[in-house]
């Protein structure tokens, strides 16, 4: 009989990702639904002083693989270690962040152990009837959502959306096991080799890579009305962006621009106050997944491709949408 | 089945190219007068410039309905590509493939193809437009030379070309028969380009007078033999009328689509304008008679591929496809309204682009005396 | 060197709705593409043919025959040929259930390196091509920006959030590739000429041999069991679908207030899980 709901815990340079210690929030909702236990499953080098951390977010258990072949991350040892642990520990649930380490790790351990894997799931129920796990995930990038489950085989597995799942408050009065899982490595587990690592010292501010990007066009009328929008970017945590003719005009700098002769743009949100959607612009930014609009011109381009479109004045509406920002992330904190 | 599987992978191409090489600067040709090169070598790259060329010549070896597919999905986002990219396929190549000799192809054709070296066909002179039989311009024979003078106008491309193919009398007695056609490098000595000309539309591909003074040619130069120059010239405009008939099609489709967009978008009266029966009305004819166009420029390039004599056929869809184009998009700029008379919106350049469609490579008065002629035979 | 490029036909946009009848999504009408990401690992498994004549590529394509035009766009690029597999028994298959079949017809083919896309743009998971490699037991580099070959290794640029790793495997192995920033090819004219016996009858036929093999179950029966395939051997499957929130050209409203305006993008921002 399987139980309990294992998380596999990312870290990267010894420190603990955030979305792991969301992923351990999730599981406990979800434990407490299910009775069983969160068990998070740490994996590194030297990392076993981080066990600890895991404990106080919400896990009950941790299991650690405290090993030198597991730094930095490779598939074949991180897929050895996991695969055995779910053999032997036989959980019922096994999430995994859906970073890129998740990503690579999750499918592959999937495939050895034989059962089902949910993608980038953005919320989970517990079915009422047969207490299955309800997975939905996100797919034509967001136009549908799928439910899916898993009934034949044990563990259920999903990758999770970073980002998406609320960590609890650290309580400093949990306490829980802590234990070691032995895994016996050897040279054929190593069947790649890092030869370099680089982290990327990201230019500050870039916007080529931003997720959310708030955007303003000549419709904003002036230059000073960028720095309300600022603001706004900043609320999101996103970075600002704007086309050519208000970088043209001064208003702003060109390394903010985007289109065909500034960067080009991939955000999951983008929100344009002013711009009209001239192909210039679109042809940077018409990968963004989701796109919001607003412009006084109700036959402006950019209504066409986007998602979601208000008819209105830019200037009067982002004060009053920074404001709303601001209290409900107030409210969340004091919830 | 007029098309197959090979021709939806030929438009899918086209519209690629189209939407991601052309729409981001079809506007900014329109106002710089300036088409890229770089561009031009691409379409020779992907083989868009020497479709139905045989292989052995660089060409792509492919058939008349993928030529008129691409002419059409290109015409649709800039109306100037489609002149860059048929007078390579019809003009140029079509007088060295059928009259040339192997030397000749072996030399002109692949640069041709590959939109290495920009060509022109110089025929058109100021006395001699629909008449082309009437050309002043002569070719002398001295000894193993030919020696050319002349004034051509409205030549295409010539200020950027590489080389002309140009027709001029070797016998001015004989009439049309007279007629010869000689290919040459526009370097030579005594070769020279007058100013281009101002045109109303289709800008991004300069035209302009040829002028030839004492210009003294090989008589391997000469295509074809002496006195064929005319029928050569014919046959070249053959294909030339079925591009022109695509370039119409295309351009009322573009304006097709943006008639639909906006009439959809712009309310007045409080509805929006595709809720009014007039423009109810006018949409409809409008994609009547584009749907008809689409069936004559299909019907002229299968039957070409079927080896089949298609003046007739080409000259049809030429006439009735420029007329009702300049129709259609002229519907599609009143729909508009005066923001159509802006140009803040495409219509306004398609409706200065397909205003040639009627006029050159033979006006539609000439499409008519063509057509006439082969109902009468 | 034998390289495969596993693709998938996909909807041409993701504006995709359900039909309210069924629950089925509605296809119809929307063209099918070569997945943009794969698109991009046909590309670089090109710029190796560009640079080796030894090259070879074959690209692979598991659906319905509708697949065979996705096939002749990859030769049509300069692929050498393309073998789709297609069969009732493998629809409706999870990654699970699709990986084990795709890695069937695999192990009948010679292959020094695998090339998959990092994922598709209609389902979205990136686990296909884990999957095989783990079913092929060959190593694996997701997440590649670019690479290249050096004797039997790949050297590969990997892109793991905020850093990259410059990586390096013995050959067999399968590359997942990130193509945002990778620009595939053009077809070109000769090239779809090329790509496929002609079916009209009034053309000349083709010399070359037919460049796309159709494969069905048949020919991996005796290594599989059907019931580990398609929807019968998926572990997972999906209960529901509904629409999300809509797509390009979507709601544009008019006559709000600013207050009303706010709150409506505010909304859209909560919904979609943004803060």
């Amino acid at each position: 009989m399987n139980k309990d709901i294992y998380v596999i815990i990312e870290q990267l340079d010894g420190i603990i990702k955030r979305v792991s210690l969301e992923l351990i929030g999730e599981a406990n909702r979800l434990s407490k639904k299910l009775g069983e236990k969160v068990i998070a499953v740490l994996l590194g080098n030297d990392i076993e002083d981080k066990a600890e951390l895991l404990i106080k977010y919400g896990a009950d258990e941790v299991l650690v693989i405290d090993d030198p072949m597991l730094e930095p991350y490779m598939t074949s040892p991180y897929t050895k270690a996991v695969s055995s642990i779910i053999e032997k520990r036989k959980p019922s649930i096994v999430l995994f962040p859906a970073t890129s380490i998740g990503r690579d790790l999750a499918p592959r351990v999937a495939a050895r152990i034989g059962t089902g894997l949910s993608a980038d799931v953005t919320d989970f129920d517990i079915d009422k009837d047969d207490k299955s796990l309800l997975m939905m995930m996100p797919a034509f990038g967001g136009n549908i959502m799928a439910t899916i489950v898993s009934k034949v085989k044990r563990p259920e597995m999903a990758t999770v959306r970073a980002g998406v799942m609320l960590p609890l408050e650290k309580d400093m009065n949990r306490s829980g096991k802590i234990e070691r899982f032995e895994i016996e490595f050897d040279d054929s587990d190593r069947d790649v080799l890092i030869r370099e690592v680089v982290i990327e010292a990201e230019e500050k501010d870039d916007i080529s890579n931003a997720e959310i990007i708030v955007a303003g066009g000549i419709g904003m009328g002036a230059a000073h009305h960028f720095d309300e929008l600022k603001v706004l970017a900043d609320e999101l945590n996103g970075k600002l962006g704007a086309t050519r003719p208000t970088v043209d005009a001064g208003w702003i700098d060109k390394s903010r621009q985007i289109g065909q002769t500034g960067k080009t743009v991939r955000p999951e949100l983008f929100i344009g106050f002013g711009i009209s959607g001239a192909i210039q612009l679109v042809s940077g930014m018409k990968k963004s997944k989701y796109v919001i609009a607003v412009n006084k011109d109700p036959k402006a381009l950019i209504f066409d491709i986007s998602d979601f479109g208000i008819v209105g004045d830019a200037n009067k509406i982002i004060p009053l949408l920074i404001k709303k920002i601001q209290s409900y992330k107030a409210s969340k904190i004091h919830k | 089945m007029i098309f197959n599987e090979k021709h939806e992978l030929i438009r899918q191409l086209a519209r690629e190219f189209a939407e991601k090489e052309l729409g981001p600067i079809a506007e900014e040709i329109d106002q710089t007068g300036i088409f890229p090169m770089e561009l031009y070598r691409k379409m020779g790259e992907i083989g868009f410039l020497g479709v139905f060329v045989p292989r052995e010549y660089g060409g792509a070896g492919a058939d008349h309905r993928s030529y008129a597919i691409i002419m059409e999905e290109l015409a649709k986002v800039s109306g100037v590509s489609t002149i860059w990219m048929s007078s390579p396929n019809s003009l140029h190549s079509t007088s060295i493939l059928r009259f040339g000799t192997e030397e000749q192809k072996e030399k002109y054709l692949k640069p041709m193809v590959s939109g290495e070296k920009v060509f022109n066909f110089s025929l058109t002179e100021p006395g001699a437009g629909s008449d082309a039989a009437s050309i002043m311009s002569t070719a002398e024979a001295d000894g193993d030379t030919y020696v050319i003078n002349g004034r051509k106008t409205f030549i295409t491309a010539a200020p950027v070309s590489d080389y002309a193919i140009l027709y001029a009398k070797t016998n001015p007695e004989k009439g049309v028969k007279g007629i010869s056609c000689f290919i040459f490098d526009m370097n030579l000595p005594g070769v020279s380009v007058g100013k281009p000309e101002r045109k109303m539309g289709m800008i991004g591909c300069p035209t302009s007078d040829l002028v030839l003074d004492n210009v003294r040619v090989h008589k391997s130069a000469m295509i074809g033999k002496e006195g064929e120059g005319f029928i050569n010239a014919m046959k070249s405009l053959s294909i030339g009328r079925l591009g022109v008939a695509c370039q119409a099609l295309g351009l009322s489709e573009a304006a097709m689509k943006e008639a639909v967009k906006y009439s959809k978008q712009r309310v007045q009266f409080g509805k929006p304008l595709s809720s009014f029966q007039h423009t109810r009305f006018t949409l409809a004819e409008m994609e009547t008679k584009i749907t008809a166009m689409k069936h004559l420029v299909n019907d002229a390039a299968y039957k070409m591929d079927q080896g089949l004599d298609t003046n007739k056929e080409s000259s049809m869809a030429k006439l009735f496809n420029s007329e009702e184009a300049k129709w259609v998009v002229d519907k599609a700029l009143q729909i508009h309204g005066g923001y159509g008379y802006t140009k803040d919106y495409p219509i306004e350049r398609i409706y200065r682009d397909v205003r040639a469609a009627s006029i050159y490579e033979g006006t539609s008065e000439v499409q008519r005396m063509v057509i006439a002629s082969k109902i009468l035979n | 060197m034998k390289i495969l490029v596993c693709i998938k036909q996909v909807p041409e946009t993701t504006n995709i709705k359900i039909n309210p009848l069924d629950n089925t999504l509605m296809r119809e009408g929307i063209s099918a593409i070569i997945n943009p990401d794969d698109k991009a690992g046909i590309e670089l498994a090109l710029r190796i043919k560009d640079k080796r004549e030894d090259a070879d590529v074959t690209v692979i394509t598991m659906g319905p025959s509708e697949g065979i035009k996705a096939l002749r766009e990859a030769i049509a690029m300069g692929a050498d040929d393309g073998i789709l597999i297609t069969d009732e028994v493998f629809s409706g298959g999870d990654t699970y259930a699709t990986s084990l079949a795709i890695s069937e017809f695999i192990k009948t083919l010679e292959y020094d390196l695998i090339i998959t896309g990092r994922r598709a743009i209609d389902g979205e998971t990136g686990q296909t091509g884990p999957e095989i490699a783990e079913n092929l037991g060959i190593p694996q580099i997701t997440h590649c920006t670019e690479f290249e070959i050096e004797g039997n290794k790949l050297i590969a640029k990997r892109q793991f959030d905020d850093r990259y790793h410059i990586i390096e495997a013995k050959m067999p192995c399968l590359i997942s590739i990130i193509g945002e920033k990778i620009n595939p090819r053009y077809m070109t004219v000769r090239g779809i000429f090329d790509s496929a016996k002609s079916n009209s009858s009034c053309e000349k036929k083709d010399k070359k041999k037919d460049r796309i093999r159709v494969l069905n179950y048949d020919y991996i029966k005796e290594k599989i069991e059907a019931s580990k395939l398609g929807l019968k051997g998926s572990p997972t499957f999906v209960k529901e679908m509904v629409q999300g929130i809509s797509g390009k050209n979507g709601d544009k409203l008019t006559g709000l207030t600013e207050e009303e305006a706010a709150e409506a993008i505010f909304q859209k921002i909560i919904e979609r899980g943004f803060i």
